[in-house]
């Protein structure tokens, strides 16, 4: 029988569903955060050689080693977006709701428009070799994004946004220990939130 | 206390047309096919419900070319906005006195 509980309910879930893409899977953040700290455990070791005179680790130095590190950062992204686009698509046909339509576009671009501006930001520090301020950009520039798509899918990850731009800027402050920064962002948080998200709306 | 009943209107009472205002509350515009996919009615139906709303000047139409095709958008005028407001609210009294 309909009751103003159930019309409530039904409005409610009507508003989120034709709005938002509900079907980004938490998983996808589990997995992303495990590459990234296998990323930046690769990273650190490769620096390590390198200690500085303070006794931790010289991030900032060294060009040669340049590459590895983006070959190492772009592998984790790749890696990630492969596994967030397998596990959503899944999570997507699961909850009757289609990949690709004008939901998971407007939240997709709505993503991009400050991970671009961000990307671009990160390939002018790379040019110039300032590379100090690499993993505090991404951090920030990755914040921006997560809430300014959070409109356009779970409100969570506003929250995720928050937290990335707070350590993008201790990371700025203490960019000596930047990677650390980094490895608790893109790494331990992602895993914290994807598995919360999971147990929220996946189970 | 004003009585909870007084908000309810009955152009809402429907499952389909509070569906479409539903939908048309939290997005500017949608075109048909996409509110049909959403609320999961076929066409005839959702057809003739958007004409009892449209009538009733709670949703507007906007006909257009996308590119060749012809395309058909809704969305809630103010005075829908206004009524489906007021009807949530009588929604909640409603619980809330129960």
């Amino acid at each position: 029988m309909r009751t103003a509980e159930s019309d409530l309910k039904d409005i409610k879930e009507l508003m989120e569903r034709s709005s938002r893409f509900i079907s980004l899977s938490g998983l996808s953040g589990v997995f992303a955060g495990v590459y990234a700290l296998i990323g930046a455990g690769i990273a650190h070791f490769h620096f390590m050689p390198e200690t500085s005179e303070y006794g931790r680790p010289d991030y900032t130095g060294s060009l040669d080693k340049l590459q590895d590190i983006v070959l190492i950062a772009g592998s984790v992204l790749v890696l990630s977006l492969a596994t967030a686009i397998f596990f959503t698509t899944r999570n997507a046909k699961k909850k009757k709701q289609k990949i690709w339509d004008k939901r998971s576009q407007q939240m997709l671009w709505n993503l991009a428009i400050p991970l671009l501006a961000g990307g671009l930001f990160l390939l002018i520090l790379l040019k110039q070799g300032t590379l100090y301020l690499i993993a505090p950009a991404m951090l920030i520039f990755y914040g921006l994004a997560l809430i300014n798509g959070s409109k356009y899918t779970f409100n969570d990850i506003r929250y995720l946004g928050y937290c990335q731009i707070a350590l993008g800027l201790l990371a700025t402050w203490f960019y000596g220990h930047s990677l650390l920064f980094w490895s608790v962002g893109f790494g331990i948080l992602h895993i914290v939130y994807g598995a919360a998200m999971y147990w929220k709306y996946e189970r | 206390m004003k009585n909870p009943i007084e908000g309810l209107h009955k152009e809402f009472e429907n499952r389909i047309k509070l569906g479409i205002m539903s939908v048309l509350m939290v997005n500017d515009s949608m075109d048909f096919l996409d509110l049909k996919e959403i609320l999961g009615v076929t066409d005839g139906n959702l057809a003739s419900h958007i004409n009892a709303l449209e009538k009733k000047e709670m949703i507007s139409v906007t006909k257009q070319f996308v590119g060749k095709k012809p395309n058909t958008s809704y969305s809630a005028t103010t005075k829908g906005r206004t009524a489906f407001s007021e009807h949530l609210t009588a929604l909640e009294n409603l619980i809330k006195k129960t």
